[in-house]
Order: C-alpha cells, then sequence, then structure tokens
C-alpha cells in the first residue's frame, strides 16, 4: 500500500513536471518568436531564383550605381542579379588603384581645407536629357566637406570634384535639372555666414542656410553658378521640376526651430517644416540683371584631363549670392508636415511629395496650386523675405497612415509611387492622384532610401526596386560586430510587389540610380588611344623610355608592355633622392593594365591603362638593390614582369644609368 | 535607226565589262584583301588583322602590336608593315593593271581582254603564293630565346580556312578588297567570252557613230 502511494506520488510529480515542462516550452516558443521575421523571411516562391539569374556570361539588364555612405564611393552593381562589378573611388583614397595616392590624382581631393582624402558620399545622380537619364555621368555628393563629383561613365572613373563654400554637411545634393543645366547643393548644417568665430548660442542671429546652383556645360564641366542666402535651417533633401515645374527645384528642411543642441528634440517641435521651392529660372535673370551679391568664399574645382591623364586644381575666392529680400518670386516655402526627408517629384512634374519623416502620413503638394497661391499672394507669412505659402492652398492630397516614418519616394511609368518607410520597415506602394494605397512589402531591415531605375526621371524604366536597408541583423552570415549593408531586390511589374533577391552591398549606400544598361555600354572606352596621351611626363614607345636628374629630383620615364618594363635596371639613384615613376602603358588593348610596386613606397601602387601615363613618387631612405614589379596578372610571363633600383649612398658617384634587356646602358 | 543604236549600245558590252573589270581592281585600296583572326578564350571576339593592297591593320589601332605581343611568347619575329616590300610595289602593279586595261577597253579587242584577265589571274597567283612565304617565314623563323618552346611545332596559319594554333583558332579568308579584284578578273574573261561569242570578229570595232576616232584608227589599221 505504502509503495502504491509512493508510485501515486511519483506518478503525479511526472505530471506536474511534464506539464511545467510543457509551459515553458509554450511561453519559450512565444516569447522567443518574432512574428514580423517568422515563417518564409521574405515570402519567396519557387520561380523567384530564375527572375534574378543572369547566366554565366550573360549580361545584366540595369546598371545600379549605389553610393558608399561612409566608404566615400560608388559601388556598381548589375540588376537583378546584384552582382558587384566596381568601386568607383570618389571623395576615398585607393590603395587599389592608386587613387589619391598618383601624382595624377592628388589634386582632385583638394580643398581649402587642404587634401582631404575621405569624404562620406550619399546621393548619386545620374545626368539626364529631357529629364531621362542619358549615362553621360553620375554626380555624388561629399556629405562631410561639402563637395560634388562627376564621373565620365565612358571610363567609370572620377572627371572632376568642386567644393562648395558657405556650408557644412552637403546632403541635399547633386539632384540635376531635366537637362543637367545644375546640379544642386544645400547645406544640412546651419553655419556662421561668413564663417567666424562666434558662441554657438548666437545661431540665429549669426547662422545662415546656403543652397548653391553648380551649372554643368555639356562637356561636363562644373562650376558654382550661384548661391541664395537663406536661414539657418538644415536643408535636407532635394529634387528639381520636370514638365511644367522645369525651371523649380524643392528642398526640404528641418530645424526650422533654428536649434543648435539636443537637435533630436529641440529641432522636432514644430509642427510642419518647410518645402523651400527655389525658381532657378528666376535665379538666372537676377544674376544677368547684376542683381547678386559677389562675397570672398575659398572653394576648390578639381578637374581631371582625360588626354593630360592628370588632374588640375584651382583655388576660387569668391561667389555671387542672392538674397531672397532682395530677389522677389526666387524662393517660397511650402509648409509640410513633421521634419520631411526626401521630397519627391512625380513623373508628369505636377506632384512634390514631402515626406514627413517623424509622421505616418505623407504629403503631397501641387505644382499648379503652388503657382496659383503665389499669384494670389496667398501668403501665412514671411521669413526672411521669403514668403510662406498657406498649406491648405498648396497641399493637393495625403496619404493618410501610410505606415511610420517615410523617408523616400520613387515612381513607376504607370502612375504608382513606392514609399520608404523606415520605422515600419517596409516599402508602401500607392496611387498617384487617389492616394490610396495599394500594397505593402517588409524590408529587412529598417529601409532606408529605395531605388526604381529612372524613378526621380520624367520617364522611369523600372520592373525592379531596390531597397537599401539600414540594418543587417542575421541576414547573412556573421561577420563579426560590422557587418555588410544589405540590398533588397523586388518586382514590381505586378500588382503585388515580389521580393525576389538579398544582396550585400559596400559601405553604407544612401541613394542609388538604376539605368538601362544599353545607355552606358555603348560609350565604353577600352582604352586610350596612345597618341592621345598628353601627359608632360609621357613616354611614346620604348625608345623615348629614359631617366633624367634635376638636382636631388629624379624622374624614370618608363614604359610597360607585356611583360616588361623599359627600363628595368636603373643605377645611380641616391638616398634622399625624390623619385618620380612616370610609368606608361603602351597597351593597345582591353583589359590590359599594368600594376607598378615598389618596395618600401610610402603611398600605394599605380595602376595603368593601357595608354595612360601615371605617375609614383618614391623617396629611398638607405642604399641597397630595390625591387618593383607589375601587380596585375598581365600575361603568361606577369611573374616576370619586374625590374632592380640600385640605390647610392648619398654624394655617391655612382653615374646615372639605365637599362632594358642586353641593350647598352644609354646615358 | 533605234535598233540599230541599241546594236551599237550591245557592241559596246564587252569594253563596258572590261572597263569595270580594270576600275574594280581600285576596291584593292578601299578594301583588305584578306583577313587573319584568330580565336581564343580570352578573345571572345577575335584578333582580326586586316591585309590591304599598302597596309596591315587590324580591327582596332592596336591590334597588330597585340598580335605581335601574343607572337613573341612563341618567339615569332614581329610583323612590321614598314619591312614588307609587297606593300609598297603591289599598288604600283595594281595601278598598272588598271591602266593597261582602261587601254585595252579602248580598243576593244577580246584578245587582248583574254591577255590581260590570264596576266593578273597569274599574278594574283604569283601574289598569293608570296603571301604563304610569308606565312611559312613568321611561322618557322622562331628565336632561340623564345620564353615558350614547342619542339617541332609551326605556328604559320593557314592560307585559306581554318587551323588550330596552340590555344588559338587561326581563320584565313579573302576579304572585300580580294573578292572584288578576283570578280573584276572574270569579269575580263566575261568581257572576252561575250567579245567573241555574241559578235563576230569583223564587227565588234566596226565604227559607229558613237565609237570614238581611237577605235577607227583600230579599224583602219586592220
Ligand atoms: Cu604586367
Amino acid at each position: 500500500m505504502k509503495k502504491f502511494e509512493l508510485n501515486i506520488n511519483q506518478a503525479h510529480f511526472g505530471l506536474f513536471a511534464m506539464a511545467i515542462i510543457g509551459v515553458l516550452l509554450l511561453f519559450g516558443c512565444g516569447n522567443q518568436t518574432n512574428p514580423y521575421t517568422s515563417g518564409d523571411s521574405g515570402a519567396l516562391s519557387s520561380d523567384v531564383a530564375s527572375k534574378v539569374y543572369v547566366a554565366p556570361g550573360e549580361h545584366d539588364e540595369f546598371y545600379a550605381f549605389m553610393s558608399g555612405g561612409f566608404s566615400g564611393q560608388i559601388a556598381v552593381h548589375g540588376l537583378p542579379s546584384g552582382r558587384l562589378f566596381k568601386v568607383i573611388p570618389v571623395f576615398s583614397v585607393d590603395g587599389e588603384k592608386g587613387y589619391g595616392f598618383n601624382e595624377e590624382t592628388k589634386p582632385l581631393l583638394e580643398t581649402s581645407h587642404g587634401f582631404v582624402p575621405w569624404d562620406d558620399s550619399h546621393h548619386p545622380e545620374l545626368s539626364q536629357t529631357n529629364g531621362e537619364t542619358d549615362g553621360r555621368w553620375i554626380f555624388i555628393n561629399g556629405n562631410n566637406t561639402p563637395r560634388i563629383a562627376r564621373v565620365d561613365l565612358s571610363v567609370f572613373e572620377t572627371a572632376q570634384i568642386i567644393e562648395i563654400p558657405n556650408s557644412g554637411g552637403n546632403h541635399s545634393s547633386p539632384f540635376t535639372t531635366e537637362n543637367t543645366e545644375y546640379v544642386v547643393a544645400g547645406t544640412r548644417f546651419g553655419v556662421p555666414y561668413p564663417q567666424k568665430d562666434v558662441p554657438i548660442s548666437s545661431y540665429a542671429e549669426n547662422f545662415k542656410g546656403m543652397l548653391t546652383y553648380v551649372s554643368v556645360t555639356d562637356e561636363g564641366y562644373m562650376d558654382i553658378a550661384f548661391q541664395i542666402l537663406l536661414p539657418a535651417y538644415d536643408y535636407d533633401l532635394a529634387h528639381s521640376g520636370k514638365g511644367n515645374s522645369h525651371g523649380w527645384t524643392f528642398f526640404t528642411t528641418y530645424n526650422t526651430e533654428e536649434a543648435s543642441t539636443l537637435m533630436e528634440v529641440t529641432a522636432s517641435q514644430n509642427d510642419k517644416d518647410y518645402i523651400a521651392a527655389v525658381n532657378w529660372k528666376k535665379a538666372e535673370e537676377y544674376i544677368k540683371a547684376g542683381n547678386f551679391q559677389e562675397v570672398p568664399a575659398k572653394w576648390a574645382n578639381n578637374v581631371y584631363d582625360e588626354h593630360t591623364h592628370m588632374a588640375t586644381s584651382t583655388m576660387n575666392d569668391k561667389v555671387k549670392v542672392l538674397i531672397p529680400s532682395e530677389c522677389p518670386g526666387l524662393v517660397y516655402f511650402l509648409p509640410t508636415p513633421k521634419s520631411p526627408h526626401g521630397v519627391d517629384v512625380d513623373p508628369t512634374g505636377e506632384y512634390i511629395v514631402g515626406n514627413g519623416k517623424l509622421s505616418a502620413d505623407l504629403t503631397v503638394h501641387s505644382f499648379t496650386k503652388m503657382l496659383k497661391a503665389i499669384e494670389n499672394k496667398s501668403y501665412e507669412t514671411e521669413v526672411a523675405g521669403v514668403p510662406v505659402l498657406k498649406f491648405d492652398e498648396v497641399v493637393a492630397g495625403v496619404v493618410q497612415e501610410a505606415g511610420l516614418g517615410p523617408l523616400h519616394t520613387e515612381f513607376d511609368a504607370k502612375g504608382n509611387a513606392y514609399t520608404s518607410f523606415f520605422i515600419s520597415s517596409e516599402v508602401v506602394k500607392w496611387k498617384v492622384g487617389s492616394w490610396e494605397v495599394l500594397d505593402r512589402a517588409p524590408s529587412y531591415y529598417s529601409i532606408g532610401h529605395l531605388m526604381i531605375p529612372g524613378g526621380d526621371s520624367k520617364k522611369p524604366q523600372g520592373k525592379y526596386l531596390v531597397a537599401m536597408n539600414k540594418i543587417t541583423k542575421d541576414r547573412y552570415l556573421p561577420t563579426g560586430p560590422e557587418l555588410c549593408h544589405s540590398a533588397q531586390l523586388y518586382d514590381i511589374s505586378g500588382d503585388k510587389m515580389q521580393l525576389l533577391l538579398d544582396f550585400p552591398t559596400m559601405g553604407e549606400p544612401h541613394y542609388a540610380q538604376g539605368i538601362s544598361a544599353d545607355r552606358i555600354k555603348p560609350r565604353q572606352k577600352k582604352f586610350y588611344p596612345i597618341e592621345e596621351n598628353k601627359h608632360p611626363f609621357r613616354a611614346m614607345g620604348e625608345k623615348d623610355s629614359r631617366v633624367e636628374r634635376e638636382g636631388n629630383v629624379v624622374h624614370v620615364y618608363m614604359t610597360t608592355i607585356r611583360s616588361h618594363f623599359a627600363p628595368d635596371n636603373i643605377e645611380g639613384i641616391k638616398v634622399g633622392d625624390k623619385v618620380y615613376f612616370h610609368v606608361t602603358n603602351l597597351e593597345q588593348d582591353w583589359d590590359v593594365p599594368h600594376g607598378f610596386s615598389i618596395m618600401g613606397a610610402n603611398n600605394a601602387e599605380l595602376l595603368i591603362m593601357g595608354g595612360q601615363t601615371e605617375t609614383l613618387l618614391w623617396e629611398p631612405k638607405s642604399e641597397g638593390v630595390i625591387p618593383f614589379y607589375c601587380t596585375d596578372f598581365c600575361s603568361a610571363l606577369h611573374q616576370e614582369m619586374q625590374g632592380y633600383v640600385r640605390v647610392s649612398p648619398r654624394g655617391s658617384n655612382i653615374a646615372l644609368s639605365w637599362s632594358l634587356g642586353e641593350d647598352e646602358a644609354v646615358q | 535607226m533605234l535598233f540599230q543604236k541599241e546594236q551599237n549600245h550591245m557592241k559596246q558590252l564587252p569594253r563596258i565589262l572590261m572597263i569595270i573589270a580594270s576600275l574594280g581592281l581600285l576596291t584593292l585600296f578601299l578594301f583588305p584583301m584578306w583577313r587573319i583572326t584568330l580565336y581564343a578564350p580570352q578573345y571572345p571576339t577575335g584578333v582580326t588583322m586586316y591585309i590591304h593592297i599598302n597596309k596591315i591593320g587590324g580591327d582596332s589601332p592596336g591590334t597588330l602590336q597585340n598580335v605581335n605581343i601574343l607572337n613573341h611568347y612563341v618567339g615569332m619575329k614581329p610583323i612590321i608593315p614598314e619591312a614588307i616590300p609587297e606593300l609598297k610595289f603591289l599598288p604600283i602593279v595594281v595601278i598598272t593593271f588598271v591602266v593597261l586595261g582602261l587601254i585595252i577597253a579602248f580598243f576593244n579587242r577580246p584578245k587582248l581582254f583574254l591577255t590581260w584577265a590570264i596576266l593578273a589571274s597569274v599574278l594574283s597567283l604569283l601574289g598569293i603564293y608570296d603571301f604563304y612565304l610569308w606565312e611559312y617565314d613568321y611561322g618557322h623563323t622562331l628565336s632561340p630565346d623564345a620564353p615558350m618552346k614547342f619542339p617541332g611545332a609551326s605556328f604559320q596559319p593557314p592560307l585559306i580556312g581554318t587551323k588550330v594554333i596552340l590555344n588559338f583558332v587561326a581563320e584565313s579568308f579573302p576579304h572585300t578588297g580580294g573578292i572584288l579584284a578576283g570578280i573584276s578578273i572574270f569579269l575580263a574573261y566575261v568581257a572576252w567570252f561575250v567579245g567573241i561569242k555574241k559578235y563576230p570578229k569583223n564587227e565588234i570595232s566596226n565604227s559607229s557613230d558613237n565609237i570614238s576616232a581611237g577605235d577607227k584608227l583600230v579599224h583602219t589599221n586592220s
């Protein structure tokens, strides 16, 4: 009996224990499963793989140019595959290509602050003709030390970098006009104007916000046309008008509170901030009429010449500034709720979307209504000579409670808009005109910008949408504390968006631009014709190779061709010399760069394209025989592509000599 | 009268053919005679050399340099157009033939057409044989210092057709200029043939209002 009782007790205990474990399991599962990410993590159907599959040897349909963010560069991917083709060095030095290390590209990174070897690149913007992307150039802003760069898409190299004065944080940039008449810049920080030593607390009194128009010629040459002096708001993003609204640019602002500390609170108090509408055609009239102030300002303009294969930096000392109070009709403010981030103009040019990042709604202004409000002088008030239009008189509609934290909107060719919502981590598709939400798709995780090829132009090309997400977490194999940023590709050709692909990206892409490959492929250069080489230190053939000494400066006129350097033996270099290796790549074939690297160089290598000349400075510090070699596997005899420099002590009387093979050393 | 005139025109046919044949040779100055294309995996579109009457070119200005770079691995000597005498005297030979042909057309004698055609054919064959000798020389005269040596191997491209040379597939074919020149020579044969078949010997050079003084002269002399 006793034994039986014990058994019952044991059985009770067993049941009790099982119940507890069961409950624990139940709660455990419930607590640890995120309803947002459980399940299929992206809803993939079986045919998705074939939609992004680009067979070996086949080409992608689109190029995607993704900003590198804190990498300072531009990454070039293919769509729909997501494959990475190239990282174009723009604002940051790049040892791989010798960019910013060789003598030719150093001037590109000159600024009024001296050589600045890094920046934060945010918004790539393709050049446009008649409002369509044309594949000539891509522009990108440098956010930290205000600059705009132009990349030539026939060679995928940086061709020009222009500095923007009177600014701090060039964020609302470079957004082009319909025919690339201008790319724009706008300061993200209010800064003292002119820059001076004042108490930060004197913000409201001493600080200003500057917008800048950079003109672009048919050859791509950028110059500062004029600046517009505005209150010290933070100018966040921009887009120029198109079609009817061509001639205008719209800049979002936040911090209309003009705060300068604990900004996350103090700059978020006003119910509405402004979209600044700038009539740049009017600005041109004022400039023409001489109605501007010419003010001192230091800014660099750095241009790379494809024939000399060299950049030159020019320092400028003044700029034309337009003052709105003296230029009626130049700027209007459109009240827009809750610190609008992106401002996006639909393909017709009629609708201006303000993405109020601290709200759930999207406010859409009408360009026609704006013109009418201006005509009727429906002003709420005036700030620093800028009329503030009445909200009700300009708003066209509101996309109600579409999501949380709208940031950016792009468009397709069928009258739909797609907005990224950072806080609710999703893409929301809505109808332009009826403002109804049509579809929503989650992003993994926390989407920033989104991009549709041509999605900010007059003619969107998109059947794809790329989301650029700020948070990656568990989407890929982990790589320690720092993870790649992640892009996601959606098919938007149907009624419902379909997630196709995740792919990792370089740095932190903010914005991106996409363009069909056939607008870029025909422009490609395969090499530089050697007869067009105008580099002052070129060697037009091996016979032209030589070494010249001027005091302690030595110029080596060197050539490369598969697979040797000429000369490859050099003697008579001395400790303390400054040796410039001017290496001309004589190859005239596609995809045959040669590299040049020498032991102990304190800079980087050279990577020289066919027909190009590049220069590496080398300062030997101790005597010996120093090897150099080609770094780019150029042929079956690449590993033999090497040579020596003999370095003798200071004051040695070893004569300068050089040779290749059996040749007599020439003097 | 109209019938008569048409007949006169018909009598002009061999002469017109001969004029076309002669002038046709001038296409050699417009188009390459021959092309050699090398294909390899890393040359997806091939490397094409064009052999003109007076120069050697390629599908890009750098082609010759690129071919020479490839050839130097196996010790072939560089192709230097300036060192090939044929490229200098061939243009003179061709111009001579054009002028001769035009003079012959002027005389409008089928036998002369035939002589011109045979001479041109023989010279063409000699030219092709000469081309073969050059190819043989390039393919067999190899530097003893070559980085890559393949005992017994020859790198001679095919005269006409396709051949595998190491990692390359070499293709060699007549090109536009060569083909048009061939057609021109063939036209001279046709001119001769039409001349002797359609028109009796005594009629062909029979003068009419349209026939030039030169022909009249020939007629009276014969
Ligand atoms: Cu090399």
